[in-house]
């Protein structure tokens, strides 16, 4: 029989995309998260308002940036655990086409997820108006290259008992340039600048990432498990 | 080429070469310390606190050069699975990470008196920073695996990752850094450095190149003596005749 790649990668998407419907009630925490961590900031930071005005564009783009990365470390865990994921080494197709399937199954749902959920996060970080579709625009594009840059630490960390604070440290230092560019969008439209260039290296540097990120977790998969 | 792969072959030959290194160390070290230090005239605008650039900046090219040799060393070790390139990137992750926290350490200490605050977020302060994270990351990598092989390979990779996205990194700095405070002090203008002071710190980072060497081959033959303490090689090697027998 003829491998077909598509319905491979269908298959590989549809069944994360099914695996998180199942447990949609999972999703509230990443978003539960951003929240607690605004509140925790503003708390921390006093009421004062302009202070916490002026940050809140950076803020609420941290506080994603950070849910995010903690949903990093369950990316390959649970399958590794169950085998699942001896089945994705050993199969006939391709193991970056599985892992760019799983890549975008991982932005639609985290990336995106966390996207959509932040207009209440700014509406809590005060955030003026004008500038929440500039920011949802910002995430949109800078989740990919995070989810991208989280698939290779998850892949090199997996044999490993736990991710923790190593998985943090490999991860987040290549999260800089998605923060400079999708926060300065932020910034640029707060201080009435065009936003084009932040935004399309934004962009960019994500399609870069996210192009590359499932060969090169592919091969840290294959070094891992042998 | 794949001669000097050979474990043994390597670990006598980095025996004869690595005095030299030590000896070129002092050779260039020496005499820039002191010019440097000593009779290199003071600063016309920061006096002497400038001094450290003799430390600070053949520290900063060494820790940015390691980085690219451990991802050379990564790759080779990717493509070939030699054992000498895969130590070799665990030989030089903790030598780049230590040149970084003394470009870092200097940097601070220069930046107290003419920039009035031990850190600065100034670009190159910054992309230091990150890059020390960096490393910590690849060390940290390799030790949590507690098979060495396995760990050395991961870490490796995430070396060519790094190596990839530093570039990335340090543009989108300098971007951020201007769009947030415009240029800080520029530490040379138009290379208005006097003659002198050039030779000094170009020999200054010949001794940090070679100390670097000199360092590189002899935590690589302690590795390899480590990684390959069953073989027989090195029970000969060490005179260890009743481990032989």
């Amino acid at each position: 029989m003829e491998l077909n790649y598509s319905l491979a990668f269908g298959a590989a998407l549809r069944r994360e995309l099914k695996l998180a419907w199942r447990r949609r009630g999972d999703l509230l925490h990443p978003f539960a998260f951003t929240l607690l961590v605004a509140t925790l900031f503003a708390i921390g930071v006093g009421a004062e308002e302009n202070l916490l005005q002026r940050a809140a564009g950076a803020v609420a783009f941290l506080c994603v940036l950070l849910a995010l990365f903690l949903s990093v470390d369950g990316l390959f865990r649970p399958d590794r655990d169950d085998g699942q994921l001896d089945h994705l080494l050993t199969s006939p197709v391709p193991l970056s086409l599985l892992l760019s399937a799983r890549l975008l199954a991982y932005w639609l749902i985290h990336g995106i997820g966390l996207t959509l959920a932040s207009p209440l996060l700014a509406l809590l970080l005060r955030l003026p108006a004008e500038q929440l579709p500039v920011l949802m625009l910002a995430l949109t594009l800078a989740t990919l290259g995070m989810s991208a840059i989280g698939i290779i630490g998850a892949a090199l960390t997996v044999p490993l008992k736990r991710g923790g604070i190593l998985l943090a440290l490999i991860v987040l230092p290549l999260y800089v340039p998605l923060l400079i560019f999708g926060s300065g969008t932020v910034a640029a439209q707060a201080s009435g600048e065009p936003i084009a260039a932040a935004l399309y290296l934004t962009a960019a540097l994500s399609v870069f990432l996210a192009t590359l990120a499932p060969f090169v977790a592919a091969i840290a998969l294959r070094l891992g498990m042998d | 080429m794949t001669r000097y792969a050979s474990p043994p072959v390597f670990y006598r030959t980095a025996g004869l070469w690595r005095p030299w290194m030590g000896l070129a160390t002092l050779l260039f070290g020496v005499p820039a310390i002191v010019y440097g230090l000593y009779f290199a005239p003071p600063d016309y605008l920061q006096g002497e606190s400038y001094r450290i650039i003799f430390i600070h900046v053949p520290c900063a090219w060494v820790s940015m050069f390691a980085y690219v040799a451990m991802a050379g060393a990564g790759a080779a070790a990717l493509i070939w699975h030699t054992k000498l390139s895969e130590l070799a990137v665990l030989a030089i992750a903790p030598i780049g990470a230590g040149f970084t926290a003394l470009t870092l350490l200097t940097g601070m200490l220069w930046g107290r008196p003419t920039w009035g605050a031990y850190w600065v977020w100034d670009a190159r302060l910054t992309s230091e920073l990150v890059l020390l994270f960096l490393y910590l990351g690849v060390i940290g990598l390799a030790n949590a695996y507690g098979d060495s092989r396995r760990g050395a390979r991961a870490a490796a990779l995430l070396a060519l990752v790094g190596l990839v996205n530093l570039p990335i990194i340090h543009y989108s700095v300098r971007w951020w850094n201007t769009l947030h405070q415009g240029e800080t002090v520029r530490i040379f203008g138009e290379s208005s450095m006097h003659e002198s002071m050039l030779w000094a710190l170009l020999a200054a980072a010949m001794a940090a190149k070679f100390y670097f060497l000199w360092s590189l081959l002899g935590r690589l033959r302690l590795n390899l003596l480590i990684a390959e303490r069953e073989k027989g090689w090195v029970a000969r090697e060490l005179k260890l005749e009743s481990a032989d027998a």
